[in-house]
């Protein structure tokens, strides 16, 4: 292996390899960034619901989750990418106005936004679910609302609870955005690939992605496990003290 | 928009998506028994008091499992001719192509996966279980055989399929590798035929009654072999 190939200038720009796969970090770690967001928010909402008494809601919640599980992710992204703007009219006069990396890059968001979103709705289901039935009726003794006792008793407990399995959502959605390499988002690995092509050097450039990609999932691991050992809940199994 | 729609380019193309389908289901079958197979062998790498062993098994599965599916895939795409020079001792790598060399990568891929699960599925057998069977004269191969491993499976099976569900997804990133599973078969009519908008709705929705339809009977599974303790 020679570090020298990633000093080297691309043949069509002023960039080095090294710059290249700098940058195509910087997108997988932005498209996984907001792709999160949109994910917890609307997961929490869907996992909220499926654990509410109208059984309508929840039998929507069961299907969402169902309907995002049950399609692979390549195929949700030419969904997202080709079917979407092909059936929706509105949907097609915005896209055109976009330039393809704009294009690719909010389809990546939220493709991957809804993929995880029902991922963490099932998660942040069963942690309220693990709670005792107890601290509801506790809740709604002291004379609080449904919504208050969500947002003061279930949820704040639910959520630290549940960090670990949240963990590994995190790590998931990072090595989920490679896939966006189907649609062309210009990625991490799309960088790569692109490099091993053009240099021909394939072990060096994957070997570059698989040490990147490892040291992502290191830092978000250390970096998940200090917040789970500040919020853990006493006298959990995952709880320190 | 609607009207533009021709969905008899799905009924025109079936026989070639019915034949991208095949290499799909019959490339999750080899790699989810060879998976289990190499997975709980890493397993049991993984639980073994030699620390060399642990130690590698241990540092493999983190590794498959910390870097990108599509990038294994690759990875293997790459390596896979190497490897079966060096093992079978040939002067060249041979030539073996993305739709073969997927078998290979799935089956590393998975064995990580299986791994996990069978590591649970081992712990989740009682420590009395292993000082029995030793107390009967067994050894460690015996042990695992004719007690550990029949419970550890039975326990698990639910999971193993689930995950086999998982990996039947999976299997539709070897397209981008131009292999013409379901998914490939698809990509390629869509393109020569302009109908991209038919074909991904078809392949989605053929997606989402499989996998829907086997993660219900998993459920109804689990429910019929859970052992009670």
């Amino acid at each position: 292996m020679h570090l020298g190939i990633f000093l080297e200038q691309v043949p069509d720009g002023n960039l080095a390899w090294w710059q290249m796969l700098a940058s195509g970090l910087g997108w997988t770690l932005a498209t996984a960034f907001f792709a999160w967001i949109m994910a917890f928010v609307l997961g929490s909402i869907v996992g909220v619901v499926r654990t509410t008494d109208n059984c309508w809601a929840v039998r929507v919640g069961n299907a969402y989750v169902e309907l995002f599980r049950n399609i692979p992710l390549i195929v949700q992204f030419f969904i997202w990418y080709f079917v979407v703007p092909g059936l929706v009219l509105t949907v097609k006069r915005w896209v055109v106005t976009l330039d393809p990396t704009q294009h690719q890059f909010v389809t990546a968001v939220i493709c991957l936004g809804f993929f995880t979103s029902a991922r963490i709705a099932e998660q942040v289901r069963s942690g309220i679910q693990s709670l005792s039935s107890g601290q509801r009726y506790a809740g709604y003794a002291l004379g609080l609302t449904q919504t208050q006792t969500y947002r003061y008793i279930l949820l704040p407990m639910a959520y630290r609870i549940i960090i670990p399995p949240l963990t590994s959502e995190i790590m998931n959605l990072i090595k989920n955005t490679a896939v966006a390499y189907s649609i062309g988002l210009v990625e991490l690995f799309f960088r790569t690939r692109e490099m091993a092509e053009m240099t021909f050097r394939y072990f060096d450039a994957f070997t570059a992605a698989t040490v990147i990609y490892v040291a992502i999932a290191l830092t978000a691991n250390r970096v998940m496990a200090l917040i789970e050992r500040r919020l853990a809940v006493p006298g959990y199994i995952t709880g320190g003290k | 928009m609607i009207g533009d729609l021709d969905f008899e380019v799905i009924g025109r193309s079936l026989p070639y998506l019915l034949k991208g389908l095949q290499y799909t289901v019959q490339l999750t079958a080899v790699a989810a028994l060879g998976g289990t197979f190499f997975g709980t062998l890493l397993a049991m790498a993984r639980l073994s008091s030699f620390r060399p062993a642990s130690l590698s098994a241990a540092g493999y599965v983190n590794l498959m499992r910390s870097i990108p599916l599509l990038l294994v895939i690759f990875w293997f795409y790459f390596l896979a001719p190497v490897i079966v020079q060096s093992i079978m001792g040939w002067e060249r790598p041979p030539r073996i192509g993305a739709a073969r060399s997927a078998y290979i990568t799935f089956i590393m891929f998975e064995a990580a996966y299986f791994c996990e699960i069978m590591r649970a599925g081992i712990h989740s057998i009682p420590k009395g279980q292993v000082g029995a069977a030793f107390a009967l004269g067994l050894n460690y191969w015996q042990a695992m055989k004719l007690v550990i491993l029949p419970q550890a499976f039975r326990n698990m099976l639910p999971v193993l399929l689930t995950q086999t569900i998982v990996l039947f997804q999976d299997v539709s990133l070897v397209s981008l590798l131009n292999v013409t599973d379901f998914v490939g078969a698809s990509v390629k009519i869509a393109q020569r035929d302009s109908r991209v908008v038919e074909m991904y709705a078809f392949v989605a929705v053929v997606y989402f009654i499989l996998c829907y339809s086997l993660s219900t009977l998993v459920k109804q599974l689990q429910r019929r072999i859970a052992i009670i303790h």
